[in-house]
């Protein structure tokens, strides 16, 4: 494999997102293994100020999108094309992220490239490179072989340590002009997140409950625990998707990222966009009736257990305990 | 409006995934299949839209394994037209289905109609080789937005909601026809009783469209393996009495309590 590694930057209202310093972390060490250089691309508004913060890469280009800001996964997926072409990169890293989706699959179509998802980890093997990706809520793994070295990887966050993409070593910046019509999509407005009644990022003890806890008037269970504990309660996608919870609630991908003390899971599977939210927390106690739930993998204590049958008394217990 | 869904059914990841002997598939004999989460989602905005601004909702899915339960139930909460994509399918990753899509979408050559809205999954579990939607609005030159959580038609267009991270989102607006990727709609996914889908399989029909596709996978699986469970969970057993017991005393000795 002769050719560089390009990584896509991330980046949000001037802030670098940790996806790209994992992501340079593992691309480092991937391109001193193969002896071929590592670049970055960032692209859009404000890409220049950001630029300088990347300095573990060989290069970084920039690409500014005047008069688009927040341009669409087409827009930046033909932009990279066009990067991949003029430096001749073999393999294309992007994060799996909210910000990124599409991105890949555009680029693979465009530029022929093998798209491989949900990336966890990257070896090299042989010439080539082997991706392990992680399937059916994190259930199942696969190992997809890049035999070339050629392809998109789609990098799912917390993969990679972000220290380990960080460098005080000021970046080669080098602005790149490239072709690209005006996006058809036009980005409007922020909606900053509603101020809730708690902040769960601030919280030492969270409860989480997931679909396990299976209605509504249940969640008040966990919200009884969660008083007992001195804590707050939060949840999992779908409980905020049936409205049993606010936004404000939501751990994980598109929610909130939180480090608590202790964090109790209590019906919940563990699917990877749940778990890129909450594995920094310190503690992590699962409760689940599936014994090959995911979330046993990331929990320090796991119980086998049905949410319903365990909360009442366990928050009975805690109370005694308290006084 | 003119609404299209498309829909796929993905293993149901509650029951116990094997992995078969060829070590690069799921076993099929221990498979149950759903609609994904996602795609739920994708069906019920799709039906709110046109309960709120009028229109026809069509479902189109390619030919899967249980698939026809889904689909009469696509007709029981309220879809007007349902149609399958029948062939050798089996080894369709997304690239090719968008193709698949994008030739039905298109039909004999016509461009989709200016009030379209094609609504697809933000992505499911199984996407390994990526998502179909941006493949398809790419194939189709129409814009998408993914991670999609509102629609409002306003002018020609619509207004969308897409999610970030941390809870912040944004708005964007787009031009019709275009492919949206749903993540959660605008309510719950709607609750049909199974007395209605029965209803629906006498009085309703899939429409069968038949396909066909030589393109090759992108690439091949090489395993496919089970997590290994190295750092796992210290598991607590016994009643929910003793479990309690057992683990207050642990997060009393931590200080966690």
């Amino acid at each position: 494999m002769a050719n560089g590694i390009l990584i896509l930057a991330e980046h949000l209202k001037g802030e670098v997102a940790d996806i790209t310093f994992e992501m340079l972390g593992a691309g480092r060490t991937l391109a001193d293994a193969l002896k071929v250089p590592l670049h970055v691309a960032v692209i859009g508004q404000g890409a220049g100020a950001v630029a300088p913060k990347l300095g573990l890469a060989d290069a970084v280009f920039v690409v500014e999108t005047p008069g688009s800001e927040l341009p669409p996964a087409s827009t930046v997926a033909v932009l990279l094309k066009g990067l991949v072409e003029q430096k001749q990169e073999g393999l294309v890293l992007i994060g799996w992220t909210n910000l990124a989706m599409g991105v890949g699959s555009v680029l693979s179509a465009r530029a022929d490239l093998p798209l491989v998802n949900f990336c966890r980890g990257i070896r090299v093997e042989g010439g080539g490179l082997v991706v392990t990706s992680q399937l059916f809520g994190g259930k199942i793994l696969s190992d997809v072989a890049l035999a070339d070295g050629r392809g998109i990887v789609s990098v799912s966050a917390g993969a990679f340590p972000a220290d380990a993409g960080r460098s005080d070593k000021a970046a080669t910046v080098e602005t790149v002009a490239l072709p690209v019509e005006a996006p058809a999509v036009a980005f409007k407005r922020f909606i900053e997140p509603e101020a809730g009644d708690v902040d769960i990022t601030r919280q030492d003890i969270l409860v989480a409950v997931g679909r396990g806890i299976q209605t509504q008037d249940n969640v008040g269970m966990a919200e009884e625990l969660a008083t007992a504990l001195g804590g707050a309660v939060c949840g999992s996608r779908p409980v905020v998707d049936q409205g049993w919870l606010t936004l404000s609630r939501q751990v994980g991908k598109s929610g909130m990222t939180v480090k608590p003390r202790l964090y109790l899971a209590l019906g919940i599977s563990g699917a990877p966009e749940h778990v890129e939210g909450m594995q920094g927390a310190q503690t992590i106690v699962a409760v689940n009736t599936d014994a090959n739930a995911p979330i046993f993998d990331v929990a320090k204590y796991g119980i086998c257990q049905d949410v319903l049958e365990l909360l009442p008394v366990l928050t009975e217990k805690i109370k005694a305990r308290k006084g | 409006m003119n609404l299209f869904v498309l829909l796929k059914t993905v293993p149901d990841t509650v029951e116990e995934l094997t992995v078969a002997a060829d070590n690069k598939s799921l076993d099929a004999e221990w498979l149950r299949f759903k609609l994904s989460d996602a795609d739920e989602h994708a069906l019920e905005q799709a039906l709110l839209l046109k309960e709120k601004h009028g229109g026809k909702v069509t479902v189109v899915a390619m030919d899967a394994p249980e698939l026809d339960e889904s689909l009469f139930m696509a007709f029981a909460k309220g879809a007007d037209r349902v149609v399958k994509l029948a062939g050798e399918l089996a080894a369709v990753q997304s690239l090719s289905a968008a193709r698949l899509f994008a030739g039905f979408l298109e039909g004999e050559g016509q461009p989709l109609p200016n009030d379209a809205l094609v609504l697809v999954r933000s992505q499911a579990i199984d996407d390994l080789e990526g998502e179909i939607g941006p493949y398809l609005a790419d194939l189709l030159g129409l814009p998408y937005v993914g991670v999609v959580t509102g629609i409002v038609p306003e002018g020609g267009g619509v207004t969308v909601t897409k999610e970030f991270a941390g809870g912040l989102r944004g708005e964007f607006s787009c031009p019709m026809p275009a492919v949206l990727g749903i993540q959660s709609a605008e309510k719950p996914p709607r609750y049909v009783p199974i007395a209605k889908v029965r209803a629906a399989m006498k009085s309703s029909t899939l429409e069968t469209v038949d396909v066909s596709t030589d393109a090759p996978a992108r690439f091949p699986i090489d395993r496919l393996y089970k997590p290994e469970s190295a750092g796992r969970a210290e598991m607590i057993d016994g009643s929910p009495e003793e479990v309690a017991d057992r683990l207050v005393d642990l997060l009393a000795n931590q200080s966690l309590i």
